[in-house]
């Protein structure tokens, strides 16, 4: 099935509680599949086509605040329009999952496939001081197992997580493997689970509010330096990225989403021909495999990331480099995916002492 | 009418309502919220939903509406209080869920929501602030701002030319199928409070008959915003507003 409808599959599936979008392409088949589904009938899931990208947030915000499992998913020019909601979220120390399939801009762009979401995805995006878990799928698999474990690290710690594919990996078939259903979570349990959340006073001996106001600067500071302590927790433990090839490599590619797997196609030419290039995957691209990447600038002479945009995350690889060896971006825009051979050429290029034997 | 007609325990204001919380006012002297949030609390208490009602608060003088009313709440953003209370509606059904939201929030930066949530008959109560002007900012125009009122943004008076004409917005939300009660009223006079007490508790009981959305307008002063005394603001308010934003029920079914 089409990385999309996995998506909805996986979400029925993991128990969640609503879901609310917005048409826009390349990912209605979201909104399609749920609709069609129907798990309102079976699991209880609740689905909403809302207005607007903008009210759609705004319903997983609600939403998250009473402790439900929620998920909103759009594309690139509709995650601009939930960014406010998605601060609103983050600030309010909510649980919720956002999905952007990604496609290319900026202003209306292309229906096409794109990461030139990255600086937005894992920089903040909306206004003020807060990280989202980004996980990057990379296969129609991956895509179905993000849903879970978006979910399970937002109620982990308490704070929104996006799934940010690129358009490639939500239209592209593959066969996957759909998790095993499991029990949406009853009142009780959410009420244990989640003592923050409204659920109506019933008994409780104090209200619960759900806010991100604090106009006392003492304590507004005292907030932030809380999100920052579970985002350094997060880094700390969540890290996350595949490696191939990487033991003997004497170039590093960095790449993620769709474009890891053109890239791993070259490096498996390449080696064909005796020139020796790893490749490392982030799949946590907040928080960043930093540590990882520094650790094998140490063994090689060069790294080139491919991103299908201007070039976002080499920001992040040069970070982890530090200096050490030579860090070069190749991208393709606007809709445009690079083929394995353009990956190689690009790397000749920058690295003119690789020849081809 | 005899004092003994009138000296009856139901007329008697002998407490602070039970669930209106212990809290300093931020509001200014004069203003209505202080009242509708009274009122808010005594229906909430006398309907028996303190425990399963969820209140949604706006941007706006009513941001801190949390501080002051002892149920569950959630602060939205602005404007999205109808969606946020969507959201919390669906997905708790066993919940009675109402947005409380100002002109700027419902009528100018929350107009989508609104009429979205209104439109498809959201089992939720929206209290609608109505004074005519952005009070927490400062007094600047908002879409309900009568013509030729003066605000800081309109400081020689509100003209049809460069800011269009004030929005009727609770005329709007009666016109679509999915409201079952849409009613404008004011808290000047304590007749007028009752009235909007009576209101505000049928609007909860048609939430908690899931008959479609309620709104309760409440066509209210801004004594600071507008630049007059609370007695003077009242009335400006029935010479002013109630002519364009006239008292009563717009739809009852």
């Amino acid at each position: 099935m089409k990385g999309n409808e996995a998506i909805a599959h996986a979400a029925i599936r993991y128990g969640v509680d609503g879901y609310f979008g917005y048409p826009i392409t390349p990912q209605s088949e979201v909104l399609e599949t749920l609709e069609a589904e129907m798990p309102w009938e079976t699991t209880g899931m609740v689905v909403l086509q809302a207005e607007s990208e903008v009210a759609a947030i705004n319903m997983v915000y609600g939403g998250a605040s009473t402790g439900k499992a929620v998920m909103t998913s759009s594309s690139s020019p509709g995650v601009s329009l939930k960014q406010e909601g998605i601060s609103y979220i983050a600030a309010s120390e909510l649980p919720a999952l956002i999905v952007n399939v990604m496609r290319g801009g900026p202003g209306l762009g292309t229906i096409q496939p794109s990461q030139a979401d990255y600086f937005q995805a894992t920089k903040g995006g909306g206004h003020g001081d807060y990280h989202l878990i980004v996980l990057s799928p990379a296969t129609v698999q991956e895509m179905a197992d993000f849903v879970g474990l978006g979910l399970d690290l937002a109620f982990k710690y308490r704070t929104p997580a996006m799934i940010l594919a690129d358009g490639v990996v939500g239209q592209m078939m593959e066969k996957v493997v759909l998790p095993p259903f499991r029990p949406r979570r009853t009142d009780e349990e959410i009420a244990l689970q989640c003592p923050w959340a409204l659920t109506g006073k019933h008994g409780r001996d104090h209200h619960n509010v759900i806010t991100s106001l604090e106009m006392d600067s003492v304590k507004m500071e005292h907030n932030n330096i809380r999100f920052q302590q579970t985002y350094k927790t997060i880094e700390e433990n969540e890290v996350r990225y595949e490696e191939k090839f990487t033991e003997d490599a004497d170039y590093l590619i960095v790449a993620f989403g769709s474009v890891a797997r053109i890239c791993l196609k070259a490096i498996e030419e390449a080696r064909e021909k005796g020139i020796k290039i790893g490749l490392l995957r982030p799949i946590t691209l907040w928080p960043f495999p930093f540590k990882e990447i520094a650790r094998l600038s140490h063994r090689v002479k060069g790294i080139l990331t491919v991103e299908l945009n201007a070039g976002q995350m080499i920001e992040d690889v040069r970070l982890a480099d530090e200096g050490h060896v030579p860090v070069y971006h190749f991208g393709r825009m606007g809709g445009m995916i690079p083929n394995p051979s353009e990956v190689i050429d690009a790397l000749q290029s920058h690295f003119p002492e690789i020849t081809i034997k | 009418m005899k004092p003994q007609d009138i000296i009856k325990p139901e007329n008697k204001v002998i407490a602070r309502p039970r669930l209106l919380l212990d809290a300093h006012t931020h509001y200014c002297p004069g203003c209505s919220h202080g009242v509708v949030h009274k009122l808010i609390a005594e229906v909430i208490d006398e309907l028996g939903i303190e425990d399963n009602t969820i209140g949604v608060a706006p941007v706006g003088c009513a941001v801190f509406a949390y501080n002051y009313i002892d149920i569950d709440w959630v602060e939205a953003a602005h404007g999205r209080a109808p969606a946020v209370a969507t959201a919390i509606s669906r997905l708790n059904p066993g919940n009675v869920v109402f947005t409380y939201q100002g002109d700027g929030d419902l009528a100018a930066i929350g107009t989508a929501e609104t009429i979205h949530a209104a439109n498809r008959g959201e089992n939720i109560v929206i209290v609608f602030i109505n004074n005519a002007i952005y009070g927490m900012t400062g007094g600047q125009m908002a879409p309900t701002t009568l013509i030729g009122q003066k605000t800081a943004t309109t400081p020689y008076g509100r003209r049809v030319d460069l800011n269009g004409y004030p929005i009727k917005i609770s005329d709007i939300l009666a016109g679509l199928d999915g409201t079952c009660y849409v009613t404008r009223q004011a808290v000047h006079t304590p007749a007028a409070v009752r009235k909007t007490k009576a209101a505000l508790k049928k609007a909860f009981q048609n939430a908690m008959a899931k008959k479609g959305t309620s709104v309760v307008e409440v066509v209210s002063t801004c004594n600071s915003g507008w630049k007059l005394s609370p007695a003077d603001s009242n009335k400006w308010m029935v010479e002013h507003m109630t002519e364009k934003y006239p008292l009563g029920d717009l739809k009852n079914v």
